[in-house]
């Protein structure tokens, strides 16, 4: 297997307070990866600055063969990086189509989009439904499928996802993690951030701990399921 | 003071009031809106203007409607809804509140001379408000509140009625004020119209509606809305998209010809209408789909200008002679160019600071222009002049007409332009940015690219209309550039509806049409600015005809 995400002593700092230090991790194409964590660890930070919204201090971030580390957003989505952003972030006065369309901005293979539109609809059949509504007056588990459709919309090699199950029902949680288990069932690799860490871990191939911006633990999502301070700390059972 | 003692004053200030004091304190409001109305002057300067011949005046107008205001809101019941005993006695008391107040004020300009501090309360004013009755006697004191509580229980009935009816009494009101204000407007077109030999039968009295034509206007405004209702209230919606086709071909009709059958001063204002349509729509490339306030849009219209003065004048700063249809375009050029050049380092920045920033180069070309250095190539204060008018096969476009179908024609291929644009892909682009910048270059659109885009095309606008006001005017002076047209600029926007075509074109109307229209009362034009601003927010945010998205939301919503 090759890297398809290689991230190596990052750090990155509000001011001088670094938020994430030398944090070194790597997922290997075709996985499903997870970061875990408390609020405030540093999950989204690390998500951001992967896709270049935040600077980083140090540290380099390659995506396959590429060095990104000095690239702007925009251009790392052209070199198969997407991200789902936490709380969706959907252009709510702009129809669930328009939404996918603009994930699709950065291409011009019209044939290539169209394909990965009907397949986005195939994905999301309650998206075809939904097609010509407003985004933002769709539930939230719909505006998170439009949210995935939007950021597969740009064909990515890599997909970042930011707590896609953050507020929804337990059942529309079991079906976005179902949607993130069958898009890498693609051949997409995923690194999800996830403070539902049990849903997270248990289609994980490898997980990372993180805690106050340094991972601490490093193993596959079954095996950190059972791990005694993952139980207590994340899980909720006693130790 | 002990918690409790704390927290039971603070219910105390929450506790409501009894629904009198309410009526009372909208009473009061209205009281104090119409003392304010007079004393800035604009009673005396409106009541010159009778919008019905020898009944009614303006400012009679404007004091009537703020106690029917009053009587409106006093009307209803904390619901909002109106109710029975209400709507008469609180609908009194409250107009009768307001016509106290201005009572008041007549006793006290009566008694003490206010005239050192306030110009405005003359002895002029007096007399207007005492409405024909003997100065100083108790007629005039006790008639005002009189005529409040009888125009208070009129606001409150009209709360009451279904609104069906009360949309067709606004309707036909509307028809008579339009006529009356804008009687020259009309006067021009009738007298356009060839004489059908009619009944000698007058529209127009020397100032304002005759009586029975402001009669029949009324119940004619009211029966157009009641009719126009029913129609739209059918569910047949290929019949509807032909009325709405047939509106729009009539007001493509009308704008046409316009200048035709009226006179030149209409035209000239038209025309003037057309130039900030043109500017409107440049900013609404920026502001309305990219979301960057840029208050220093006057900048790239005093480019445009200052090209085609130096292009096309037949006085000593010219830098060649050619004609306004070889400058037009290397006005736009040199316009986009510098929106760009000044695009690189301004849009850097965010929201706030870019409003500042791009307010600060407005200034900068404003103070360049004039500035003494410039002065032997731009002519300082002294601007340029003896601008050639544009020619179009020989025929110098002189007239105002002329210019106004210029101005058209321009205003039109940059609508056509525009809207292209916003259903390109490069519109969605700005739109995904306005919306979330974040989220926008996640997805693979470079900021920075297409804000600057939508910053040059903007100000290839700007440099356009520019360009026509240089040609029209046929001289351009510093002053013409102030913020304040940048300003206006945005207040049409935001008056039309941020992002929307056809807004524009109402927010010109509004905001340059009518004033130039109404130049007569030219001093509370801003007065009339601010009122309508505020007013906007509060009653209808999105504009008054906001961009489709927008209402399909609302509409769902």
């Amino acid at each position: 297997m090759s890297k398809a995400l290689d991230v190596s002593n990052l750090t990155i700092a509000y001011g001088e307070i670094a938020a994430v230090r030398e944090v070194s991790f790597t997922v290997e194409a075709g996985e499903i990866a997870t970061i875990i964590g408390a609020n405030g660890a540093g999950k989204t930070t690390i998500l951001n600055a992967l896709c270049g919204l935040r600077d980083v201090r140090s540290g380099s971030i390659r995506l396959g063969e590429d060095d990104i580390t000095a690239l702007p957003p925009h251009e790392r989505v052209r070199h198969g990086l997407s991200q789902v952003p936490e709380g969706r972030r959907l252009f709510g006065r702009m129809s669930v189509a328009e939404n996918l369309e603009i994930g699709a901005y950065a291409r011009r293979d019209h044939a290539a989009r169209r394909h990965d539109l009907d397949h986005v609809l195939e994905l999301f059949p309650r998206l075809r439904e939904r097609y010509r509504q407003l985004a933002g007056t769709l539930s939230g588990g719909e505006q998170q499928m439009v949210a995935m459709g939007r950021a597969l919309m740009t064909a990515p090699k890599v997909l970042l996802l930011d707590e896609p199950t953050m507020g929804l029902a337990p059942q529309i949680v079991d079906l976005v993690i179902d949607a993130v288990r069958r898009v890498n069932g693609e051949g997409v690799t995923v690194l999800l951030v996830e403070q539902n860490a049990y849903s997270a871990l248990e289609i994980a191939d490898r997980a990372f701990v993180l805690e106050s911006g340094e991972i601490t633990l490093t193993g596959n999502g079954p095996d950190l399921i059972t791990h005694p301070r993952v139980r207590s700390a994340y899980l909720g059972y006693d130790a | 003071m002990s918690f409790n003692a704390v927290t039971s004053s603070f219910k105390v200030t929450r506790r409501r009031k009894t629904p009198l004091a309410e009526t009372l304190q909208v009473g009061a409001l209205a009281g104090f809106a119409a003392i304010g109305f007079a004393l800035i002057g604009a009673y005396v300067a409106m009541d010159k203007r009778h919008v019905v011949e020898d009944t009614l005046t303006l400012s009679q107008i404007a004091f009537a409607l703020m106690a029917i205001a009053a009587g409106y809101v006093a009307g209803r019941d904390r619901q909002g809804r109106p109710s029975g005993t209400r709507v008469v006695v609180h609908g009194a008391v409250a107009g009768l509140t307001a016509g106290l107040c201005v009572s008041a004020l007549v006793l006290l300009m009566g008694s003490v001379s206010l005239r050192a501090t306030l110009v405005a309360a003359s002895p002029m004013l007096i007399k207007a408000l005492s409405l024909g009755a003997p100065i100083g006697s108790l007629q005039a004191l006790v008639q005002l509140p009189a005529l409040g509580a009888l125009l208070g229980v009129i606001g409150g009935l009209f709360a009451a009625m279904p609104s069906r009816y009360r949309r067709a009494l606004t309707y036909g009101f509307a028809f008579v004020l339009i006529a009356g204000l804008f009687r020259d407007v009309f006067v021009s077109v009738l007298d356009n119209l060839p004489d059908l030999n009619g009944p000698d039968w007058e529209v127009f009295g020397p100032g304002g509606l005759n009586r029975g034509s402001a009669l029949l206007l009324l119940v004619g405004g009211a029966l157009f809305c009641l009719v126009r209702d029913r129609w739209n209230a059918q569910i047949d919606p290929a019949r509807r998209a032909r009325s709405s086709k047939a509106g729009l071909a009539l007001l493509l009709v009308g704008v046409l010809v316009l200048p035709l059958v009226t006179n030149d001063f209409v035209a000239q204002v038209a025309m003037l209408v057309a130039l900030y349509m043109l500017m409107g729509m440049g900013l609404n490339i920026e502001l309305g789909l990219a979301g960057l306030v840029d208050l220093g849009f006057v900048a790239f219209f005093a480019v445009g200008a200052y090209t085609v003065a130096l292009m096309c004048s037949s006085g000593p700063l010219a830098v060649a002679d050619v004609s306004f249809w070889v400058a037009l375009p290397v006005a736009v050029v040199l316009a986009a160019g510098a929106g760009m050049l000044f695009g690189l380092p301004v849009l850097r920045v965010r929201g706030d600071y870019l409003a500042m920033a791009t307010l600060g180069l407005g200034e900068i070309i404003r103070v360049l222009v004039l500035s003494d250095a410039l002065a032997p190539y731009l002519g300082g204060s002294q601007g340029i002049i003896e601008i050639d008018h544009p020619r179009i096969f020989g025929v110098s476009l002189q007239s105002p007409a002329a210019l106004y179908y210029l101005a058209l024609a321009l205003a039109g291929v940059v609508a056509f332009i525009s809207w292209r644009l916003q259903h390109a892909r490069i519109g969605r682009a700005w739109l995904a940015m306005r919306e979330d910048e974040d989220v926008a270059q996640a997805l693979g659109i470079d900021p920075v690219a297409s804000k600057l885009l939508a910053y040059t095309i903007g100000a290839a606008f700007a440099g356009a209309a520019g360009a026509v006001f240089a040609a029209l005017v046929g001289s351009v002076y510093p002053h013409s550039f102030q913020l304040l047209v940048s300003i206006n600029v945005l207040a049409i926007l935001v008056i039309g509806g941020l992002g929307s075509l056809p807004g524009v074109l109402v927010g010109a109307i509004v905001l340059i049409g009518l004033p130039e229209l109404l130049r007569e009362f030219g001093e509370f034009r801003y007065l009339f600015y601010g009122i309508a601003l505020v007013a906007m927010m509060h009653v209808r945010a999105e504009g008054l005809w906001p961009a489709t998205t927008q209402t399909q939301e609302n509409a769902r919503a």
